[in-house]
C-alpha cells in the first residue's frame, strides 16, 4: 500500500477486534467512532505528552472538541448537542481515553456530570442559559460532590446551604474536583438545614467562590484537579436545580459518567496493547523478536482476551442503556471490570517495554499512572465490588 | 457550480496486509474513504460554497459496502450520494471502473468532476483520466491549487522542480493531490444530518475485464539493520557504507 496521503490516515492506530465487535455497530456509530478516532489521534494525541509532563490540560483543543460535537453529544440538538445514542457516546469516550484518561475526564465531566444534570434536573431557563455554551466549550463546567472527609460516602457531606429570603447561602469545601480551576460554572452539592441535598449552579466569578488547583499529582496530569472553597456564597433560588431531589440525583449523574468510563477504559487498554504488540515484533532480544517468546505471548494472549471481554461488556451495556433497561449495578460491573482490566494491561505493557516503558515517548506508562485515578474516582473498585456483592446477595456490606 | 466527486472505499493504511486467493484477505481489515478522495470532497464543498449555489454529488462503485464512505461524504457536507454496486467491483482494473462511473453520470449536468489522484489500495492513478476520456472532457491531474474563473479553471500542479499552471474550460475533470486543501472532519451534527440526505443505490453491470491479476505477493522482508560501530568513532565506517554499499553519497 502506498504512503498515506493525509495525516488523517497516519493516525496509525490499529484496533484489536478479535470477535468482530464492529459488526455489532451501526454504520452511524462506526462513522462517529472513526471521526472521533481521527480527531483524537491527529489533533490531541501529539499534544498530550508535553501537557502531561507540565501538568496542564490542553485548553487549546476545547473549541475544537465543541465544534466536533464531542461535548455532551447525547443532549438534544435544540440545546446544542447531537442527540446521539448511548453506544455512539461510549465509542467517543473510548477514543478520547485511547489518547489520555485526563482528556476523557474533561469530556465526561462536561457532558455527563454538568450537561446531563442541567438537562435532566434543570429548569428550562437553566438549560437555555448553560447547555449551548457548554456544548461549544465556551463555558467549562465542574461537578463538586467529593469532600476532604467524604469520598466513598458522599452522604456524609458537610457543605451546607441555607435559605435566606429568595437566596441561598453556601459554605463548605470540595476536594478533587476535575475542571474546577477556571471553570465558568460549578455544580455544587450541599445539604440544607433539614438534611436534604440540593444541587446549585455556581458561576465561576460568584463572590465567595474560589477553586485553587491541586498540584503535584503523578496521575491524570493532563487534567485540572481542584479544591472548591465556598465562603458565604450567595445565589438566587433560580441557580438551584429544581428537579434534583436529594443525593440520588447526584448519584444518577455518576451512573452516566461511569458508563462512559467503562468504555473509556477499553480505549486506554487498546492504546497500550497496540503500542506493545508492535514493539514486541520489532524489539529483538536474545536474537529473536520479543513477541516470539512464550512468556510474552502468554501476556499478549491474556491482554487480547481481556480487551475482547471488555468490548463485549460495554457493547451490551450500551444496548441495554438505549433500551432503557440498564441498571446502576450493571454499570458498576462494567466500570469495575474494565478499569481494573485496563490498569492491569497498562502495567504489563509498561513492563514489556522495558526501560522505554518509563518514558513519555511511549504511552503505556502514562496510561498506567492515569488509570490509578480512574480506579479510584467515580466509585472506587472496592465500592463497586460491594455494589455487585449486594446485587447478588441482597445483603449490603458498605458499613 | 455542480460538482461530482468520486469516492473509493479502501483499507486503512495501517492495515496489516495478508493475501488470500490472489486478493487482500479482508479478515480484520478496516476501511475508510481513500485519503486522496477526501481532498476531492473538500474541494467540491469549498467550490460549491464559494459559488453560493449548485450541488455536490458523491459517487462510489463498490462490492456493496461503500455506503459508510458515502455517508461520510454527506456528513462532510455533500448534498447527495450515488452508490453503484457490483459484487465483482473489489477486483477490477481502472478502465472497467471508469466505464461504470462514466455510465452512471451519463445525462447528468456537471461543471466539474473531482477525483483523488490515486486510490491507495491499488495505486493505479487511472480512473480520473479514464472517466474524462470516456466523457470527452479535459482532465488535469495531481492538482495542488484550483481556482474557478467564469467558465474555466486554473489549476496548478507540481512537476519535477517546478510548478505548472494550466487552464481548461468547464466542464472538466481534476485529480487531487495532497496540498490542495485540508479536508474537514465530519462533525457529529454533520453525521446526524447525513442520515436525512438522499443516497441512491444502483446495481450496475461491469464491462468484461481488460486485464487479470495473475499474482499478488508481499514485498520481501526488509533485511535487519547493521551496526557499523558506536559514537563518533563509527562515522568513517558509516560514510564508507553509505558511499560504497548504499550509494547514497
Ligand atoms: C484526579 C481525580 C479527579 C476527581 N474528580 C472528581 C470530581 O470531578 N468530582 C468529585 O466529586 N470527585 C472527584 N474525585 C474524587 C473521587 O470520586 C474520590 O476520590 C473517590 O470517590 C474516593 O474517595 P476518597 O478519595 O475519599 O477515598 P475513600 O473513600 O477514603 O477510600 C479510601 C479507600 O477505602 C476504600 N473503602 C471505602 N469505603 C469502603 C468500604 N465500605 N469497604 C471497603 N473499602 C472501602 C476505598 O475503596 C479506597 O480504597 C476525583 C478524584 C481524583 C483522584
Amino acid at each position: 500500500m502506498s504512503d498515506p496521503a493525509t495525516p488523517r490516515a497516519k493516525a496509525g492506530f490499529h484496533e484489536l477486534d478479535f470477535y468482530g465487535v464492529q459488526d455489532l455497530l451501526t454504520e452511524e456509530e462506526i462513522m462517529v467512532r472513526d471521526q472521533a478516532r481521527a480527531f483524537c489521534g491527529e489533533r490531541i494525541l501529539p499534544l498530550v505528552p508535553a501537557h502531561w509532563e507540565a501538568g496542564t490540560f490542553p485548553n487549546e483543543i476545547v473549541p475544537e472538541l465543541g465544534e466536533m460535537g464531542l461535548l455532551g453529544p447525547s443532549i438534544p440538538e435544540e440545546y446544542g448537542g447531537s442527540g446521539l445514542g448511548s453506544v455512539a457516546y461510549g465509542l467517543i469516550c473510548q477514543e478520547l481515553e485511547r489518547v489520555d484518561s485526563g482528556v476523557r475526564s474533561f469530556a465526561s465531566v462536561q457532558g455527563s456530570l454538568v450537561m446531563y444534570p442541567i438537562h435532566a434536573f434543570g429548569s428550562e431557563e437553566q438549560r437555555q442559559q448553560w447547555l449551548p455554551k457548554l456544548a461549544t466549550g465556551e463555558v467549562i463546567g465542574c461537578f463538586g460532590l467529593t469532600e476532604p472527609d467524604f469520598g466513598s460516602n458522599p452522604g456524609g457531606m458537610r457543605t451546607r446551604c441555607r435559605r435566606d429570603g429568595d437566596d441561598w447561602v453556601l459554605n463548605g469545601q470540595k476536594m478533587w474536583i476535575t475542571n474546577g480551576t477556571g471553570c465558568g460554572v460549578a455544580l455544587v452539592w450541599a445539604r440544607d438545614e433539614q438534611g436534604h441535598v440540593h444541587g446549585f449552579l455556581i458561576e465561576g466569578d460568584r463572590p465567595g467562590f474560589s477553586a485553587p488547583e491541586q498540584k503535584r499529582k503523578w496521575s491524570l496530569r493532563c487534567s485540572v484537579t481542584s479544591e472548591l472553597v465556598l465562603v458565604d456564597v450567595r445565589v438566587p433560588e433560580s441557580n438551584r436545580l429544581p428537579n434534583a431531589k436529594g443525593l440520588k440525583a447526584a448519584l444518577s449523574c455518576l451512573t452516566q459518567a461511569r458508563y462512559g468510563i467503562a468504555w473509556g477504559a477499553v480505549g486506554a487498554a487498546q492504546a497500550c496493547f497496540d503500542e506493545v504488540r508492535r514493539y514486541c515484533l520489532q524489539r529483538e532480544i536474545f536474537d529473536k523478536p520479543l513477541g516470539a517468546f512464550q512468556l510474552t505471548q502468554a501476556k499478549l494472549a491474556d491482554m487480547a482476551s481481556e480487551i475482547t471481554k471488555g468490548q463485549l461488556l460495554v457493547w451490551r451495556l450500551g444496548r441495554l442503556k438505549e433500551e432503557g433497561k440498564m441498571t446502576p449495578q450493571q454499570v458498576s460491573m462494567a466500570k469495575r471490570n474494565n478499569v481494573a482490566m485496563a490498569l492491569d494491561i497498562a502495567r504489563q505493557c509498561r513492563s514489556l517495554l522495558g526501560a522505554n516503558g518509563i518514558t513519555l515517548e511511549f504511552q503505556s506508562g502514562r496510561h498506567m499512572c492515569n488509570l490509578e485515578t480512574v480506579l479510584t474516582y467515580e466509585g472506587t473498585h472496592e465500592i463497586h465490588t460491594l455494589v455487585i456483592g449486594e446485587a447478588v446477595t441482597g445483603l449490603a456490606a458498605y458499613r | 457550480m455542480d460538482i461530482i466527486s468520486f469516492v473509493k472505499r479502501v483499507p486503512t493504511t495501517t492495515t496489516i496486509v495478508s493475501i488470500k486467493d490472489q486478493q487482500l484477505d479482508p479478515q480484520g481489515v478496516e476501511y475508510v474513504m481513500n485519503p486522496y478522495d477526501e481532498f476531492a470532497v473538500e474541494e467540491a464543498l469549498k467550490l460549491r460554497d464559494e459559488a453560493g449555489s449548485g450541488s455536490v454529488l458523491a459517487v462510489s462503485l463498490s462490492d456493496g459496502a461503500a455506503q459508510k464512505e458515502l455517508r461520510t461524504a454527506l456528513a462532510m457536507g455533500a448534498d447527495e450520494a450515488l452508490l453503484l454496486n457490483n459484487a465483482e467491483a473489489g477486483n477490477i482494473d481502472c478502465m472497467t471502473t471508469a466505464r461504470a462511473l462514466a455510465d452512471s453520470i451519463q445525462g447528468r449536468n456537471f461543471d466539474l468532476l473531482l477525483f483523488g489522484k490515486q486510490a491507495v489500495d491499488r495505486d493505479q492513478h487511472g480512473v480520473g483520466p479514464a472517466v474524462a476520456t470516456i466523457l470527452g472532457v479535459p482532465c488535469i491531474t495531481e492538482v495542488v491549487k484550483l481556482t474557478v474563473e467564469g467558465d474555466k479553471v486554473i489549476a496548478e500542479r507540481e512537476v519535477e522542480g517546478a510548478r505548472e499552471t494550466l487552464e481548461a474550460s468547464l466542464p472538466c475533470a481534476i485529480t487531487c493531490q495532497k496540498g490542495l486543501n485540508e479536508p474537514r472532519r465530519a462533525s457529529l451534527k454533520g453525521i446526524m444530518a447525513a442520515k436525512k440526505k438522499p443516497l441512491e443505490t444502483r446495481e450496475v453491470e461491469l464491462a468484461g475485464p481488460s486485464m487479470e491479476i495473475v499474482e499478488m505477493a508481499l514485498p520481501p522482508k526488509r533485511p535487519a539493520g547493521r551496526m557499523v560501530g558506536e559514537g563518533a568513532a563509527a562515522v568513517p565506517a558509516l560514510i564508507d557504507a553509505l558511499r560504497g554499499e548504499a550509494k547514497v553519497l
